[in-house]
């Protein structure tokens, strides 16, 4: 995708974007409510024509919904709506009849752990047992890619990590996902590679670990003063840091509670780079 | 074709399934009807001419509620639960869908019409309908009119806590005024006018001759020619202004 924009009037939602995914690459978007991550998406997904740039998804351009394309990719929308009076095992496998070469259904309740709900209607299942019908449906196809927007967003942490887990067993499959997300511990936890993206602009790409790192090569090194009040400090050098601590700490006689050594997170980084716009105007 | 056609019968399997699970659905659709026809049949009971009146009007109005009804309310909730986005990802082809939708209301107006005509035989003394080709006809017209009307005006509501509120506003008035309840040629002149630009008039016009009266095909191409117009108005609203996505804001 080269060069995406998106625009509604005079809204520029996407000016700008570009960024490529490796087949087999869990690649996930990463940013504040209204900072374009789902136009994008949709964008990709065929829901929305582009203003201009140039897209491509699995060899197709998405722009005239090609059923071609619709075949080889899944989709896990934000909201999960879904017919009322079915079970998930009858959606199951009536999706797969959309199918040319679709999954076999038992698997594919197993996989997205259904199978203690499979004959529930589905207008009783919990939030995180609907999700889980939501990957099986994107995933019964069959897809190389699969779109997942927000798919954790409102969840308790249970759930969270039972998505989680769908999503990594989605990207054991060697499968292609491109996710979206504002929580930073589920772009560390499941992205090969991170776009951070802000205001309809990518601010920085790259692995999650290295996003850290290339931001700044400081460690930071923290522990409790003996007043009690949590310290930290950044340097470039830890080991000369730790060692004036450590002595000086033994000379005392007392040892250093909470000590801790951290390289920058994505959370620092992603802080960094989205705070100075962060006053100007509150995000939709 | 073939597997088109195949989507098509696995998808209205499904519609099927679904709406005898969904009782509010089957209330509409048939309770109503037939709970009116009931109470009407007993009112009238001593007066052929007036129930003579009623099951063809009732008959009317269940090609209504089965088509122009069941459509807006159900895909004005499909829209804002998001069902319809997540279709519109699938490989499923928008016409297959909407076929398949089609079908299953024709099946619940089928349904419906023949216990309303059975009723009228058995239970009303009005007999079994002089026409069966004329029925077929106005069933066919009606249902197609009601069904594009009931989609396009799904397009107008904007989100389904309004749902019921637009359709009854349209709904109730209509089977008043189209004459389900009485003979629409007996009411003041300005009503009798604005009946008469109203489709289920029509409708009702062509069900009464086929039904009861026996009255010549030839007579009522007029009715004919007004529901086909509404159709051809509603088919292009329909299409023009069909929505995949919950209304923002």
């Amino acid at each position: 995708m080269r060069d995406l924009h998106k625009s509604y009037g005079n809204v520029h939602a996407v000016q700008g974007i570009d960024f490529e995914v490796a087949r087999g690459e869990v690649f996930g978007l990463l940013g504040p409510n209204g900072a374009g991550k789902t136009t994008t998406v949709e964008v990709l997904e065929g829901y929305r024509e582009r203003t201009r740039g140039i897209v491509s998804v699995v060899g197709h351009d998405p722009g005239g919904r090609p059923r071609a394309l619709r075949e080889r990719v899944g989709i896990v929308l934000q909201s999960s709506g879904i017919y009322r009076h079915a079970t998930p095992r009858e959606l199951i496998t009536h999706w797969a009849g959309f199918y040319p070469a679709p999954r076999d259904v038992e698997e594919v309740i197993d996989l997205a752990g259904l199978r203690e709900s499979e004959n529930v209607l589905t207008r009783k299942l919990s939030g995180g047992q609907a999700r889980r019908l939501d990957f099986a449906l994107a995933l019964v196809g069959d897809p190389e890619l699969i779109f997942l927007d927000e798919p954790t967003t409102g969840f308790d942490p249970a759930a969270r990590r039972a998505a989680w887990e769908t999503i990594r067993a989605l990207a054991d499959l060697g499968k292609t996902v491109l996710l979206t997300t504002h929580y930073l511990d589920e772009a560390q936890a499941l992205c090969d590679r991170v776009a951070i993206i802000k205001d309809g602009r990518i601010l920085a790409v790259g692995a999650p670990a290295q996003l850290g790192v290339g931001a700044s090569s400081r460690y930071r090194v923290s522990w409790r003063a003996e007043a009690g009040e949590l310290v930290s400090r950044e340097t470039d050098d830890p080991t000369g840091l730790l060692h004036q601590l450590t002595s000086a700490a033994l000379a005392r006689g007392t040892g250093l509670e909470d000590l801790t050594v951290s390289r920058p997170s994505l959370e620092d980084v992603y802080l960094e780079l989205t705070a100075e716009v962060a006053d100007e105007e509150p995000s939709r | 074709m073939t597997a088109a056609l195949a989507l098509t019968w696995r998808q209205y399997r499904l519609e099927r399934t679904m709406f005898w699970r969904n009782p509010s659905a089957a209330f509409f659709n048939f309770v109503l009807p037939l709970l009116f026809l009931a109470l009407f049949g007993a009112i009238f009971s001593g007066s052929q001419e007036d129930l003579d009146i009623i099951v063809p009007g009732i008959a009317g109005m269940s090609i209504m509620t089965t088509t122009f009804v069941a459509l807006a309310m159900n895909l004005v909730f499909l829209r804002e639960q998001g069902v319809l986005k997540r279709l519109r990802g699938t490989p499923l082809p928008s016409g297959v869908y909407l076929a398949s939708l089609a079908a299953h209301a024709v099946t619940n107006t089928t349904i419906q019409l023949s216990i309303v005509v059975g009723a009228g035989a058995l239970l009303f003394g009005v007999g079994l309908p002089q026409d069966w080709l004329m029925l077929a006809v106005f069933v066919a017209a009606g249902v197609a009119c009601l069904t594009s009307l009931g989609v396009a005006l799904s397009h107008a509501i904007p989100n389904f806590d309004s749902a019921p509120a637009y359709v009854n506003a349209i709904f109730l008035p209509v089977i008043v005024l189209s004459g389900v309840f009485y003979d629409a040629e007996a009411a003041p002149t300005f009503l009798r006018d604005i009946a008469q630009a109203l489709p289920l008039t029509h409708l009702i016009d062509g069900l009464s001759a086929a039904m009861v009266s026996g009255a010549a095909f030839s007579d009522h191409l007029d009715d004919l020619a007004v529901l086909l117009i509404w159709g051809i108005l509603g088919a292009v609203l329909a299409v023009r202004g069909f929505c995949w996505e919950a209304r923002r804001g």
